[in-house]
């Protein structure tokens, strides 16, 4: 049986000394084990930030890749190996800014991934800058006197591209984090959390002025009410609602109809194609005297 | 018979294309071989384009600048292509230009002989018929193969069009007529490069195949999708750099993986390539070069993409960089590519262009090589204790597995990283150790590349130094230059990175000849020896490189 202790490394953490980014990982390594999910049955993959180093501490099949390309790889990792539970976990900066353009398109293919967003609301790597989700009027140590555009709405732009799941997370709340990571990650289709994490060395708020405004989703909300989930994807700039926003199972998902032609299974283990066939398919180019 | 060369001009959309096909395909089932290449705008309709089918007793596999005879669908293509008419030569049109014009009324006799204006392209195609001395009945067999899914009406339209054409242009022909040519048994496979690409890829196990549609590489994603029993999972990207990181995340998870791009979508690929060096995961890019800088021009040719190719991306690491000469030769290169690039865990580009993309020759029958490798995957029961993806070895090629492949743990890591490919910032040891594993698999790589081959260069006094689509050109223009008492010789180049060691002589004059403006095969080949380059042919204008610029240039 798989245990925490399964997914521990040795890798020396380079991450701040009481960054919610520690909840993040040891949500996602209770999330794993719950799922009962051996290690070689999980692939992180990621992009450049303090969040993007997350798959260097969880012992798993790791890609850590180029800033803002973490999911186009994800995406080709899944199709070619589907039996990897493949997990994107990367920062608001990676995944927002750099790299928006391929969530924007991921929501519309609906792979069957999970995209994990450490939103910090800053660049903290590099220092302090504003990332995509920094509230407008908040000064940045580039923005000095203040963001001066809107901050981006990624968790309303899933619900409106049909993002099949789609959730609000807090890095505070360990066991309602690793619970909802648990329900992502056994999605069938995209999963998408959006995890609160505030930045405790360059964040505006500290981790108590989140928790005060963290509540969770109401109690009678319709996850499968689009209309509902962009309404609390949206909500209030100081009011979060945690948990599924949308979740639906009535939509394809992303290369379904290959995979109903050539199998399961890893493409590497798919016999190649026969000589014979492509021989013919070069003769067909033979003009015949008919 | 004498070689002739046809230019079918016309606007986008007004049928050069179906002409120009049904003529090539009736030549060839008579028994002789046709060189077809297109060149268009980047538009759908209208401006000028024209579909040029070059006839010969020989294959004759390199365009022609100038025309024997022109076809001219309308008024404007016979102006703007009227210069490029030989003087003598035949010109075919509805409308007469001066007193030697055969004079087809494409539209009228379709309408009147096959009841519609739709059959004027087969008009046009049995005035050349009549004009080229191909017997019509095989103009018309064609024709029938060719639109016998739209019923007997279309089959019966098409035939008594072409029969008028024909008759119209010998009746104008008169005394000019040529004699009827006889059939010949000879059977020529008719195919551009770009056709074989795709199943070349699929017979090296390519399984993924993700692009982003850009003029002239949009064929190759096409071929797979149009073909799913090939087994290559297909994917349009949102933009090229999704999908050169969706290829190489499939590749990283086991499967042989590829992307086709021009330009400016390779351009957004380069940091991915160093991104590929770095995680040493391998992957085919095709670049289908056309005119730059930035747009340039979408739908010609050039080689102006060499250099960017081999430097593009930074940092140091080793990649491969091939530019196949014709169909059969991009049949190997394409196989060559894949098994390269997973032997040594590097990037893989086939340098194609507009004219590859384009152009059908008449070759002998198509082959595969004899034999195609499996990827290079290592067998997880033969790894002793932890696996470490960068494992150091003499070759600095490292046990591969894929992602999910066995119990294993892969970790693959675009940041400096250990053996065991997590961030390193051991600047003492590991870096250095991990610079020179990549390197030495940039060495080992040198010894696979096939050097230059040669035509008649041994007792040469100048020899001509070509790479990639020019290859046909410049055997002619050798043949020309040989013709009219010249030694000439000619070194061609088709795997160009690593670049080959070659031995220069001083006894001969040097000459690169390239599809661009400032020599970039020289500058390449001077870099890296001793070379003495006497002189540079180039050709930027947009279209391909003809044996008749180099035989002027060296005149």
């Amino acid at each position: 049986m798989t245990t925490t202790q399964d997914y521990r490394n040795q890798i020396e953490n380079q991450w701040c000394p009481g960054c919610p980014n520690y909840g993040i990982l040891t949500a996602l390594e209770r999330a794993l084990v719950a799922l009962g999910r051996a290690p070689h049955e999980v692939c992180l993959v990621s992009g450049i930030g303090q969040a993007a180093k997350l798959p260097h501490y969880l012992r798993c099949h790791a890609w850590n890749g180029l800033h803002g390309r973490a999911i186009p790889a994800a995406i080709g990792i899944h199709v070619a190996n589907p039996a990897l539970a493949t997990i994107v976990t990367s920062g608001d900066g990676d995944l927002y800014g750099e790299g928006g353009n391929h969530l924007l398109h991921a929501f519309r293919r609906n792979p069957d991934i999970t995209v994990i967003v450490h939103d910090n609301r800053i660049y903290a790597l590099t220092k302090g800058q504003a990332s995509p989700t920094t509230p407008r009027g908040e000064p940045t140590r580039l923005q000095f006197d203040g963001v001066e555009i809107d901050p981006a709405q990624m968790l309303a732009t899933a619900v409106v591209h049909g993002c099949t799941f789609v959730a609000r997370g807090f890095a505070g709340d360990l066991e309602g984090l690793s619970t909802l990571l648990a329900r992502a990650i056994a999605h069938r289709g995209l999963s998408f959390v959006d995890v609160i994490q505030p930045c405790i060395t360059w964040g505006k708020h500290p981790l108590a002025w989140y928790r005060e405004r963290v509540v969770p989703v109401p109690a009678g909300h319709d996850a499968a009410d689009r209309s509902a989930a962009l309404g609390l994807a949206l909500d209030s700039p100081d009011r979060f609602p945690v948990g599924v926003l949308y979740e639906t199972a009535e939509k394809p998902v992303f290369a379904e109809s290959y995979r109903a032609r050539v199998g399961d299974g890893p493409l590497a283990r798919l016999p190649r194609m026969e000589r014979a066939a492509i021989e013919a398919r070069l003769a067909a180019f033979v003009v015949n005297k008919d | 018979m004498d070689e002739q060369s046809v230019f079918i001009a016309g606007a986008a959309g007004e049928g050069i294309q179906t002409i120009g096909d049904v003529v090539a395909r009736a030549f060839l089932a008579h028994g002789y071989p046709v060189f077809a290449v297109q060149e268009y705008e980047s538009r759908i309709r209208g401006g000028n384009s024209s579909h040029r089918l070059r006839v010969a007793s020989a294959p004759a596999n390199a365009p022609r600048r100038d025309a024997d005879v022109l076809l001219a669908l309308n008024p404007e293509a016979r102006d703007h292509y009227a210069p490029d008419l030989r003087a003598g030569g035949t010109l075919v049109a509805s409308e007469a230009a001066d007193e030697r014009t055969i004079v087809v009324p494409f539209h009228d006799l379709a309408v009147e002989h096959g009841g519609s204006g739709l059959y004027a392209n087969a008009v046009a195609a049995g005035a050349l018929a009549a004009v080229l001395g191909l017997p019509i009945e095989i103009v018309v067999r064609t024709l029938t193969t060719a639109v016998a899914r739209h019923g007997e009406a279309a089959v019966a339209g098409n035939a008594s069009s072409a029969e008028a054409g024909f008759e119209a242009a010998r009746t104008a022909l008169g005394g000019r007529a040529p004699k009827p040519l006889p059939a010949r048994e000879n059977v020529y496979t008719f195919v551009s490069a770009h056709d074989v690409i795709p199943l070349a890829a699929a017979a090296a196990g390519c399984r993924f195949m993700s692009a982003y549609p850009m003029s002239p590489s949009t064929g190759i994603i096409t071929a797979f999708a149009r073909d799913p029993k090939l087994g290559v999972f297909v994917e349009q990207a949102e933009d090229e750099i999704a999908a050169i990181e969706m290829a190489l995340g499939a590749s990283a998870a086991g499967a042989r993986a590829m992307t086709a791009t021009s330009g400016g979508g390779f351009a957004l690929m380069v940091e991915s390539l160093s991104l590929a060096g770095m995680i040493e995961t391998p992957i085919v890019v095709v670049l289908g070069q056309r005119p730059g800088p930035a747009t340039g021009l979408p739908t010609r040719t050039a080689q102006e993409d060499l250099l960017f190719a081999i430097h593009a991306g930074h940092g140091e690491t080793p990649r491969l960089v091939f530019a196949p000469a014709d169909p059969q030769d991009a049949i190997q290169k394409t196989i060559r590519a894949f098994d390269l690039a997973d032997r040594y865990q590097i990037p893989a580009i086939v340098l194609s262009d507009q004219f590859l993309a384009d152009s059908r020759f008449s070759l002998p029958a198509l082959s595969l090589p004899s034999e195609i490798p499996d990827a290079y995957l290592a067998d997880p029961g033969t790894i002793d204790g932890e696996y470490r993806r960068y494992a150091l070895t003499e070759d600095g090629v490292s046990p591969r597995l894929y992602l999910g492949q066995a119990e294993n743990l892969v970790y693959l890591d675009s940041d400096e990283h250990t053996e065991e490919g997590h961030i390193t910032e051991d600047v003492r040891v590991v870096r250095p150790s991990m610079v020179e594993k990549r390197l030495e698999k940039g060495r080992r790589l040198r010894g696979e590349i096939a050097p230059p081959s040669r035509n008649r260069d041994e007792d040469a006094e100048t020899i001509l130094l070509g790479w990639g689509s020019t290859k046909g050109a410049i055997d002619e223009a050798v043949v020309r230059l040989r013709g009219a008492g010249r030694r000439v010789g000619a070194l061609h180049f088709t795997e160009l990175w690593p670049l080959p060691e070659i031995a220069w002589r001083d006894d001969v004059d040097y000459w690169t000849v390239e599809g661009n403006a400032t020599g970039q095969l020289a500058r390449l080949l001077g870099s890296d020896g001793d070379l003495r380059i006497e002189g540079r042919i180039g050709r930027y204008d947009g279209l391909p490189l003809d044996a008749t610029t180099i035989v002027e240039a060296l005149a």
